[in-house]
């Protein structure tokens, strides 16, 4: 169903003009004092078009602090719950990686599991995902490991493509996409002849992570575990700026008069994640927390879910303090017998 | 009329001597401005400085950290522990930003009932000229989606 | 590099080590922790201008103390984590051996006095850039600070990588992570964030090496090496104590001058 056209970049200019004056907010990777964020976007001259943003824009859908409800304590024993609606901004992520699509679909899969999250739902609704395909990888991307590719367009609402020559093909995937497409009219040129994009970066697979999962059934024993995972600080970094981690802590903050209930992202990797109260953790030691993470993703996901629970975006890997580089480590496990 | 700001003020004060140095304040009928909400603790060693940005966050102004004057702790030296962890909180506290004016810290006995009132005045009158700390109460609302 | 190979082989084949830790190649021209238990992969060592993490961390963590008595190729600020460590009783002599790469010569530090002799010929250094940064922050105006860090903790979101790869934020009952009371929020919002940075700052006081690490750590580059540089820095103006000279403990947050000078005490 997908539609194909041609943008300019000063058309690519008009288009997020158009969809901020819309009063859509309009978020993209930026350069920031040397780093990548998903932040407002306001023209095409600063979108970043190589490289990867260091946290994924699941915060859209997923913020790292959000408020579920408030109470109020009423005397005697009575509790006043106050709903919160979700603040569920249209948004339009412009020009992020078709591996950061495609991790709305892993979020989306758990948050509508066995129940319908009316947040991450409300937020998801009101997003449009305009991906940006890659000419560019580096030596932490491993999409071609996972199933998909640098031009991918699975998850996307538009994918861009840049060409030889400048500005863009613009292929328009789903009913979000068109409702931009019909903002901004003029910008979208019909595909006439050749393409000629840009051709896709090259992203050698490291491992197949249908192989992987099927090795991973006979590796919960292994000593490999706490041997990769020596050098692991059990830190919530690669948890956090992943787009498809999805654990989430809740906290009530309250004094005597009143209080909220909070969800704030939290790390299958830290030492108090499983932490009982009575004492006992099944996961007390960093090698069971670190295989956790590799089986959560490649094997529970896809048995439970049937969806993967990584995108091969290798931001895990660029945020590590310690270089864990999950690309290596995956790639060990899945070559070992 | 319009209600003139008043502010909020919150003391950590040691039992044994400010706390007790406020008492005669009272006793000794000397009256002062009443913004000030005193909490007793038993020393000044106990007071913990997230306290003084906990009062801030909570809604306070204005901060009055008191207690017995060195060589005279209840307990001691607990005076003497806390006197060094104000001087390298109150440095990182300006170094992240926090305004110091608005943070009074002092040595009153049990029996200095009229330097207690003279303190707590002129803190009050410093904090209310300085206006509300929006700035950190503000905070709380700030990051959550 | 040679010669700290060929020493690891010897430690590891001697059996008077059972680990070495220290900095292998890592992804792209960066460098990794290695823990190099076998003679034959003493090869994987590597020590350069590149090493910049300090590992001492790694002394204190459960699954490489079990291994055996360790060896760690040190940096400066390595050294001055050992005696800090050392002097707050979490290493024993026994337990540890730095090796250090000093104009050049490597030398096998074998005990805590020897390892403070050396430091002690080791000026303290803090980065031009993090001392740039530090002199232009005091310059600024209170609210202008409070605009810096603002804007900066707005970006964290608690992953805890700071703490995780500190080698002085050993405690196993971290005060982050208790509930009863829950001193800081959890949650990474505005006041939960400052909170939890000016909690680490102070217990950092007087026991940081400054080694940077922390903020090399943060995935999102907030420079919060700078707060418990800054903090250890006020203590050592104040009372001339500082993080990681010696192996006998000397800190200044748990003693105490009568006269103590300060200037704002009414």
């Amino acid at each position: 169903m997908s539609e194909r056209y041609t943008l300019t970049e000063a058309a690519v200019g008009t288009l997020i003009d158009t969809i901020a004056k819309s009063g859509r907010r309009v978020l993209g990777p930026k350069l920031v004092a040397n780093r990548i964020e998903i932040t407002d976007l306001k023209t095409f001259a600063e979108l970043a078009q190589d490289g990867q943003a260091v946290v994924s824009a699941k915060g859209v859908v997923f913020p790292k602090v959000e408020r579920l409800f408030k109470y109020r304590f009423e005397g005697g024993k009575t509790i006043a719950l106050d709903d919160v609606e979700p603040n569920a901004q249209p948004t339009v992520l412009f020009g992020v990686r078709p591996c950061e699509a495609r991790a709305f679909h892993a979020l989306d899969v758990v948050f509508n599991w066995d129940s319908k999250d009316k947040f991450f739902n409300a937020r998801m609704a009101n997003t449009t995902v305009v991906g940006m395909a890659c000419t560019k990888a580096d030596e932490s991307c491993f999409c071609t490991s996972i199933g998909s590719r640098p031009d991918d367009t699975q998850d996307s609402d538009i994918l861009l493509s840049p060409r030889k020559a400048g500005g863009f093909v613009a292929e328009v995937l789903t009913e979000k996409g068109k409702v931009l497409v019909a903002l901004a009219k003029d910008a979208f040129q019909p595909l006439a002849g050749n393409a000629e994009l840009i051709p896709p970066a090259t992203v050698a697979p490291a491992f197949d992570a249908k192989d992987l999962q099927q090795k991973l059934a006979a590796k919960f024993d292994s000593p490999l575990w706490a041997e990769q995972s020596l050098r692991c600080i059990g830190c919530g970094a690669c948890a956090f700026v992943c787009p498809t981690c999805v654990c989430f802590d809740m906290q009530d903050e309250a004094d005597t008069k009143q209080g909220q209930r909070l969800r704030s992202w939290d790390s299958c990797g830290m030492r108090i994640f499983t932490l009982h109260a009575s004492g006992h953790n099944p996961r007390d030691k960093q090698s069971q927390r670190w295989r956790q993470r590799v089986y959560h993703k490649f094997s529970y996901y896809p048995e439970r879910l049937g969806t993967l629970g990584c995108v091969g975006c290798g931001k895990c890997s660029r945020a590590c303090p310690v270089d864990m580089n999950l690309k290596q480590h995956l790639a060990e496990a899945a070559s070992k017998g | 009329m319009a209600d003139a700001f008043e502010p909020k003020m919150t003391a950590f004060v040691c039992n044994w001597c400010t706390y007790a140095g406020a008492d005669l304040t009272g006793t000794s009928r000397i009256k002062y401005q009443s913004n000030v909400r005193v909490i007793r603790l038993p020393c000044t060693g106990r007071i913990d400085f997230m306290m003084v940005m906990k009062a801030f966050s909570r809604g306070s102004d204005g901060v009055i950290i008191s207690g017995c004057h060195p060589n005279d702790c209840h307990y001691t030296s607990g005076n003497y522990h806390a006197r060094r962890r104000w001087m390298v909180f109150r440095d990182l506290m300006d170094f992240m930003g926090i305004d110091l004016r608005r943070v009074t810290f002092s040595w009153v006995s049990a029996a200095e009932g009229a330097k207690w009132a003279e303190l707590v005045n002129e803190a009050t009158n410093t904090v209310r000229a300085l206006g509300p700390y929006k700035e950190i109460q503000q905070l709380t609302a700030v990051g959550i989606d | 590099m040679e010669d700290l190979n060929n020493k690891a082989k010897q430690l590891l084949e001697s059996g008077a080590v059972k680990v070495v830790i220290g900095y292998g190649k890592g992804t792209g021209d960066t460098r990794r922790p290695i823990f190099v238990r076998a003679a034959e992969h003493t090869g994987d060592l590597v020590f350069d201008a590149a090493c910049t993490q300090n590992l001492a961390t790694y002394l204190t963590k459960a699954e490489v103390r079990a291994m055996g008595k360790m060896a760690i190729v040190a940096i400066p600020s390595t050294l001055r984590s050992i005696l800090q460590l050392a002097a707050e009783k979490q290493l024993r002599e026994e337990n540890v051996l730095a090796l250090t790469v000093l104009d050049g010569s490597l030398r096998e530090l074998a005990t805590f006095a020897a390892i403070e002799e050396t430091v002690a010929t080791i000026p303290d250094a803090i980065s031009n850039a993090d001392q740039q940064m530090i002199d232009k922050l005091t310059a600024m105006s209170v609210s202008e600070r409070r605009a810096f860090w603002a804007a900066e903790l707005n970006r964290c979101v608690k992953c805890y990588a700071c703490r995780s790869s500190c080698p002085m934020c050993y405690c196993e009952r971290c005060t982050m992570d208790s509930n009863r009371p829950q001193w800081i929020p959890v949650a990474s919002h505005a006041v939960g964030n400052l909170e939890y940075h000016m909690v680490r700052a102070m217990h950092l006081a007087g026991r940081c090496v400054q080694c940077g690490t922390c903020g090399a750590a943060c995935p999102v580059g907030i420079p919060v090496h700078l707060l418990t540089i800054f903090a250890e820095g006020t203590v050592r103006q104040h009372f001339g104590q500082k993080g990681g000279a010696s192996a006998k403990l000397d800190y200044a947050m748990t003693t105490f001058k009568p006269d103590d000078k300060e200037t704002f005490i009414r």
